[in-house]
């Protein structure tokens, strides 16, 4: 195979995720078909295609919204697990795996609310979904709902007020803030998420996403509907997430600008099958993908694919 | 028909034209709707005559019917609906709102003073306690609906789980008291290790936690199957399960006295102390002089306490995550799973506390009514409590309160309208029309306002009040 | 086994019975997404002004032939009733549409409400009997004295069932108004954008609905030869099950839903608990909603995120 020459890249050698030959049926439908990648960990990883590609699809077996039809989804805490632990993971049929200092999910075991509960994946949507009806803060005190509700002693603490519940609390409200800050949202905390205007909303998904305290987040074309300056500043952003936080980031985007400024790795999808998987250069270089994105009839694509195998063949 | 009809056609806005040919042309196609509608059953009344059925005729009464429709509609196509007539300024800023606005921060003090003072107001109106017996009735069942419209709302209102068979758990807090309390075994046990007349004394107090808590495990058990569905589909099933409930009420004759329900239920005590004229009565203990009156007086303040305690149960749980989850949930479901939110819980928890608030409010009335049977339990109280929680504004305790005053204060003056059998003879019982206006307040209520009467929602958290207030709410508590 | 087929037989009366008034909630919650629950009561208005038309004609015009009254009967409980669910969508429905989710529910819920009560007040309360008509029966099998028989009455229900669903198939299949229903189904508002008139495409739907409703009505009067004011809730939720069993928004699927409802009521009542019939409706209820929320017939609904 021309990868084996290649030289190994980081995702490689330590992914946070490994999606391993997932399948993804509805009825006779097949939307993803056999796709397999690494999503490296503190990276910032582009998973693009045409319209109907799969991607959505792809986020929502990653995220626990759909049990995929086959396929492995590995999510590694701390470090890659080694091959035997993996087989053991897999084999004891458990979830997880929790070591001291390391972890192993398998994701397409787990419920969706465990993916992101335990398992530490956070997610945005396409649609946005906020709490339309609650305020900024409380949507990002939602977020938190699992700290606060130990904290809570499950509602009985906090019912009768008892201390711990209130600096609990307290240190909720701090990390709301902080978010903010960081999304620039401060001066709007106490207004309704609906009412902020779309830019805003998605910046506000973010925060929410990243106030549960994910180690990989999932953005689903988090610059849709943004105008450059917003999109400029979502790829601060992100770019801060990363350096600040050591959050991974996985993100769908048709916006290319978005897309090769800031990724360290795109995988290119299209009819539910991997069609090219490198750095933002080589993907952007790859034939296959222009004829994917520029929509070449049929026999363009066959004659660049010829082309391509030769020139495969001739490498191996 | 008046409701949204598109403004009659024909005449041109501010022409100045005549509109009268196309409001009479209007007022008369709705006349002779309304002729088609009221036609058959009230001009024709099946009478059994000699044991056949036969036809009476009311002509007169159609008559006047469709003559007042078409009068009515006529008026209005001439004023309101006037095409001529300038539009309105649109409301929200009008002086009833700003009015409602300036009154209501010191609402809810007097509303609570008021329901506080309520036997005393009462007494003095009337002229006496015992004169007053009427109006106190009527506060307990106007608390007794607060209760209950402040417990479904935690499910509909704030977990937006829209649930149309609530009155079953109202019934397992009912019967949970009823079977208790009146069951001989149970009795005996009292009896063998604290005396005779423990049990008679004490059930209600025994009770009323077990009536909550069981109430509230029924809440899980009805909430586990019906956790996927949602909108309409939740609440046919909610819906099936409350009949369910109360249709084996009736055919479990055995457990349950069947249709005949199950009377001489204990009275509620004074802490044990009963309100009766012997010598350890609650009269005779405190001095008084022993009056029927006391023990309406007493009930009147536990149901009173009860539903303060449910209210400042919600208050505080709104403010939890818990009751943020439940908000989030009514919110967004997808977006609480994608924030690690056990949606499951969150249904559940939702469903058993308000069915256990619903068991308290069922044993208090099993206690006040001293009798239980299953008539007591039907479809229409389900609905009469959604129609309270709805009107109300989901999510408003303030609102729920005026409300289920509103609603049954309302139900209870439609007894009192005696003097109308002056105007339609002997045979007119107003009480027959109460739930036929009912339905047609519920009609309009849903047309009118159909998010109820206070459509605001008070954020349970702020970040630029919450260092002054929480601070000092911390160094008060615990300081 | 003669038992069984005469169960059959009465369970597939009864069954043909729910399903006219089950495509009245089928086909309204297929348009506008919405449980008509007033629509059990439309059913038992609609037996009422029946059984009024039917006294009408036989004790005051005089007409002897009963299938003559039947005839007229039923037309005359089909227009008035669609007069009465046309003005119910109108009244009640129509200005809470797009309102939110709730609205149109509940004020359906105030609507059933109001319309039991205003046939208590004007009819009066008590069960209003007819004396049996359309008595012949046919005798299929006799053995040891049980007579399984085939009553005209049943014939007459289960041809006018099948006849009324044939045409009305025929109606939303193959016609313009059925095309137009179909699309204002899909999308409201692309459908108001083609031309289609949405608020008359649906008041048309309401007032089809009623008019299966009122032949049910028609139906029950001449079968079980009594009318009382209560009896539109019970038979209304049976309905709704049987919509929903066969799949909602589906037209066979209410009638092969109607047909299973009916027959499992008869035959529980036949060999299990007479007094435990209605709980097993209500379960049915319950179980087919929680497990098989897309009936027998329909597409299953596959979870957006």
């Amino acid at each position: 195979m021309a990868e084996m020459a290649l030289p190994l890249h980081g995702w490689d050698k330590d992914p946070i995720l490994s999606v391993e030959h997932l399948f993804m049926r509805f009825g006779g439908l097949i939307a993803v078909n056999d796709l397999s990648f690494k999503v490296g960990r503190g990276d910032i990883t582009a998973l693009i295609g045409p319209n109907g590609a799969g991607k959505t699809t792809v986020f929502n077996c990653i995220t626990g919204f759909y049990k995929p039809s086959e396929g492995r989804l590995v999510l590694a805490h701390g470090r890659a697990p080694t091959d035997a632990e993996l087989a053991a993971v897999t084999l004891n049929g458990e979830r997880a795996l929790a070591g001291p200092d390391a972890g192993v999910y398998l994701l397409e075991r787990m419920p969706d609310y465990k993916v992101s509960g335990e398992a530490k994946v956070a997610r945005t949507f396409q649609n946005i979904r906020l709490f339309t009806g609650m305020t900024v803060l409380e949507n990002l005190m939602v977020a938190q709902h699992n700290a606060l509700m130990a904290a809570s002693g499950y509602s009985l603490k906090g019912l009768f007020g008892l201390p711990g519940y209130t600096a609990a609390q307290r240190q909720a409200t701090e990390r709301a803030k902080y978010w903010l800050d960081k999304v620039g949202l401060t001066e709007r905390a106490d207004d309704p998420a609906g009412d902020l205007p779309y830019g805003a909303q998605r910046r506000l998904e973010i925060a929410r996403a990243m106030c549960s305290g994910p180690i990989l987040l999932c953005l689903d074309e988090p610059a849709a509907g943004l105008n450059p300056r917003e999109s400029l500043e979502l790829n601060e952003l992100l770019r801060a997430i990363r350096a600040e936080h050591g959050t991974s980031i996985l993100l769908i985007e048709h916006d290319m600008s978005v897309v090769m400024e800031i990724s360290d790795h795109v995988v290119v999808l299209d009819y539910g099958t991997k069609i090219s998987d490198g750095t933002p250069e080589a993907v952007k270089n790859d034939p296959r993908v222009i004829a994917a994105y520029l929509g070449v009839d049929e026999d363009a694509v066959e004659e660049v694919e010829a082309v391509l195998d030769e020139a495969t063949g001739a490498q191996s | 028909m008046a409701v949204d009809t598109a403004h009659p056609a024909g005449a041109v806005a501010g022409s100045g034209t005549s509109i009268l040919p196309g409001a009479l042309k209007d007022a008369f196609l709705t006349g002779l709707i309304a002729l088609g509608l009221l036609g058959p059953l009230v001009g024709f009344q099946t009478v059994i005559i000699d044991g056949a059925l036969g036809l009476a005729y009311r002509p007169l009464v159609v008559a006047i019917m469709v003559g007042i429709i078409f009068v009515g509609r006529l008026i209005l196509n001439l004023t309101v609906w006037s095409p001529n007539r300038a539009p309105k300024a649109n409301a929200g800023s009008g002086p009833l709102a700003r009015g409602a606005l300036a009154i209501a921060p010191a609402f809810k003090p007097a509303l609570l003073a008021f329901a506080v003072l309520f036997p005393a107001i009462a007494a003095f109106a009337m002229g006496g306690l015992n004169e007053s017996r009427y109006l106190l009735d009527l506060g307990i069942l106007i608390l007794t609906y607060v209760m209950l419209g402040w417990g479904l709302n935690i499910v509909v209102g704030l977990a937006g789980l829209l649930d149309l068979g609530y009155v079953a758990f109202y019934a397992v807090g009912a019967y949970t008291y009823a079977l208790l309390a009146t069951s001989t075994p149970v009795n005996d046990f009292f009896a063998a290790i604290l005396g005779e007349t423990f049990w008679a004394n004490w059930a209600f107090w025994f009770c009323l936690p077990a009536a909550g808590l069981f109430a509230g495990l029924w809440g899980m058990i009805l909430g586990f199957p019906v956790l996927r569905l949602r909108g309409d589909y939740l609440a046919i099933v909610t819906l099936a399960f409350g009949e369910i409930i109360r249709l084996v009420l009736i055919n479990w004759v055995d457990f349950t006295g069947g249709g005949a329900g199950i009377a001489s239920i204990p009275r509620a005590t004074f802490f044990g102390i009963p309100f009766n004229a012997s010598e350890d009565g609650f009269a005779a203990l405190f001095g008084l002089e022993f009056n029927p009156m006391h023990r309406i007086v007493f009930l009147y303040f536990v149901i009173l306490v009860l539903a303060l305690i449910t209210a400042f149960t919600t208050v505080r749980l709104r403010r939890l995550p818990v009751g943020r989850a439940w908000e989030a949930l009514r919110e967004d479901e997808i977006a609480c799973r994608s924030l690690g939110i056990n949606t499951t819980n969150v249904k559940l928890s939702a469903f058993a506390t308000g069915a256990m608030f619903g068991g308290f409010a069922g044993c208090f009335f099993a206690v006040r009514a001293g009798f239980v049977s299953p008539e007591s339990f039907t479809f229409d109280i389900s609905a009469m409590i959604l129609a309270i929680v709805v009107l109300g504004g989901m999510g408003s305790q303030i609102g729920v309160a005026v409300a289920a005053a509103v609603m049954m204060g309302g139900m209870e003056m439609l007894r009192n309208l005696g003097f109308l059998k002056q105007v339609f003879g002997n045979d007119f019982d107003p009480s027959l029309y109460r739930m036929l206006l009912f339905g047609f307040a519920m009609v309009a209520i849903m047309i009118w306002k159909p998010r109820g009467l206070v459509s605001s929602r008070d954020p349970t958290i702020f970040l630029k009040e919450k260092k002054a207030v929480s601070g000092s709410l911390v160094k008060e508590g615990h300081g | 086994m003669d038992v069984f087929v005469q169960q059959l037989i009465n369970g597939l009366t009864l069954g043909s019975i729910y399903g006219l008034i089950a495509i009245g909630y089928t086909m309204v919650f297929g348009i506008i997404g919405m449980v008509n629950f007033a629509h059990g009561d439309v059913f038992m208005v609609s037996t009422f002004i029946a059984l009024v038309c039917f006294l009408l004609l036989t004790t005051v015009l005089g007409i002897t032939s009963i299938f003559l009254a039947l005839a007229i009967v039923l037309v005359v409980a089909m227009f008035f009733t669609s007069l009465m669910n046309w003005a119910i969508e109108r009244v009640a429905y129509r200005p809470l549409r797009g309102s939110f989710r709730l609205a149109p529910m509940i004020s359906a819920i105030g609507m059933s409400i109001f319309l039991a009560n205003f046939v208590q007040v004007s009819q009066g309360p008590r069960n209003k009997p007819v004396p049996p008509m359309v008595t012949d029966v046919i005798v299929i099998m006799e053995r040891e004295g049980y007579q399984v028989t085939l009553a005209w009455k049943q014939v007459i229900i289960m041809v006018l069932t099948s006849a009324l669903l044939g045409g009305f198939w025929y109606l939303v299949q193959k016609t313009s108004l059925g095309r137009a229903q179909r699309a204002v189904e899909q999308d409201r508002k692309m459908a108001a954008l083609l031309g289609i008139n949405v608020d008359h495409t649906i008041s048309l739907t309401f007032v089809i609905g009623a008019a299966l409703a009122a032949v049910a009505g028609t139906m029950y009067l001449m079968y079980y030869g009594v009318a009382n004011f209560a009896d539109g809730f019970v038979p209304g939720v049976k309905a709704f099950t049987a919509a929903v069993l066969g799949g909602i928004g589906s037209l066979p699927g209410a009638v092969l839903g109607g047909l299973l409802i009916g027959l499992i009521e008869v035959f529980w009542s036949a060999y299990f608990s007479i007094e435990y019939k209605d709980v097993a409706a209500f379960s049915i209820l319950a179980i087919t909603l929680i497990f098989l929320p897309q009936g027998l017939l329909g597409r299953p609904e596959v979870e957006k995120v």
